[in-house]
């Protein structure tokens, strides 16, 4: 089998953790949207969920920072922020590490990956599965690319992060489903908070749905830092997930500007071809 | 080079219980592993958030030690402000505003 589910959604901690000071319709109208992005996630009977997120000073740092890692760990725990700071209680999430490794075995074939057999889930992560898995009972494996701690990979290399992705779950017997986390413009953690350039936004989810490899490559950091401040730099995650499903299409079902979570909510997936 | 030893202190902080304890309890014995100017060591004891903030500590650091210390969200946020206001802009990395102010 391969790959049989390729979404995107977002992932700021207010969507949890601020739920209480947003608008009622804002929250009731994301929350209906991740509802049948796992409803869609459930109908493709996955066997494992890669989550490529973008994580936040959780497990690494400055002192070796990957590019690129995947967990391969028998369980993860998380989150590693304050319980109720998030609004999401600490768990355990199973892993699966027989499968991990083949998975990364086979992208090391293209890119150089380094891989954590212990690792803190964050927000990156920890908000997506509270909506997409809320039983914790999918096995994950935890995807991170440097999003965060300067120099960032090249976004060709997202994409052929996310080829190698694709081309690693074409080879394998077990169904996997792929979620990117994170953008897309926000302003997180400063000053800037709640500030979305909607028709930034708008444009990055045209080209990412025309799986348009040119057009989504066509930023440069210092643009898109400009443009959509530092969250901006998480569209590797989205890249990756197009790059995954190269020559698929994808549909937006959910995107409004929601400044108290501090981000334009978003939930897509492509039709994997 | 020592807000990188900014960041690794509260980075640590944010992930290990323990080292949150052990500062809580002792600042200064805490402090002494790290390698610190004056500024950078009295915004951490004091603990002054808008003025890390100024002096460049990433913001996905930053809220989680403010939390830490008790500050409520908008607080966080409005400490930020208050200190771009008292400061000027931020001084290194990757939160650097890019019109000196911030949204309001």
């Amino acid at each position: 089998m391969s790959l049989v589910f390729a979404g995107i959604c977002s992932h700021a901690p207010g969507i949890t953790g601020r739920i209480h000071m947003a608008d009622k319709d804002d929250a009731r109208t994301l929350q209906s949207a991740m509802n049948e992005m796992r409803e869609n996630l459930e109908r493709a009977k996955p066997d494992a969920l890669i989550v490529i997120a973008a994580e936040h000073f959780a497990n690494f740092f400055m002192d070796n920072m990957p590019s690129y890692c995947m967990g391969m760990a028998g369980h993860y725990n998380g989150p590693i922020e304050d319980p109720q700071w998030l609004g999401i209680e600490r768990t355990r999430i199973p892993g699966v590490p027989e499968l991990s490794r083949r998975i990364i075995t086979s992208i090391m074939q293209d890119i150089d990956l380094a891989y954590a057999e212990e690792w803190k889930f964050d927000h990156g992560i920890m908000v997506p599965l509270h909506h997409l898995t809320p039983r914790y009972d999918l096995p994950i494996i935890p995807a991170n690319i440097n999003c965060q701690g300067p120099p960032l990979t090249p976004l060709h290399r997202a994409y052929a992060f996310g080829q190698a992705l694709g081309r690693a779950c074409a080879e394998i017997p077990e169904r996997i489903a792929i979620v990117g986390t994170g953008g897309i413009s926000h302003w997180p953690a400063t000053p800037d908070s709640g500030k979305i350039n909607e028709a930034w936004d708008r444009d990055f989810l045209e080209r990412w749905c025309d799986n348009d490899r040119d057009a989504l490559l066509d930023y440069s950091d210092e643009q898109v830092y400009l443009d959509a401040g530092q969250g901006g730099f998480e569209i590797r995650n989205f890249i990756a997930v197009a790059g995954a499903a190269e020559n698929s299409k994808g549909t937006v079902h959910y995107y409004r500007p929601i400044p108290i979570f501090a981000v334009g909510c978003t939930a897509a997936t492509m039709a994997i071809a | 080079m020592s807000l990188y030893y900014t960041q690794k202190l509260l980075y640590q902080l944010n992930r290990d219980q323990s080292l949150q304890e052990k500062f809580f309890a002792d600042k200064e014995s805490v402090l002494t592993d790290y390698e610190l100017n004056e500024e950078e060591h009295a915004a951490i004891v004091t603990p002054d958030i808008g003025l890390l903030y100024i002096l460049g500590v990433n913001g996905q650091i930053l809220m989680h030690f403010a939390a830490m210390c008790g500050y409520a969200w908008p607080e966080y946020i409005q400490s930020m402000r208050d200190a771009l206001d008292e400061h000027g802009n931020v001084k290194a990395g990757l939160y650097v505003t890019t019109d000196g102010k911030g949204a309001t």
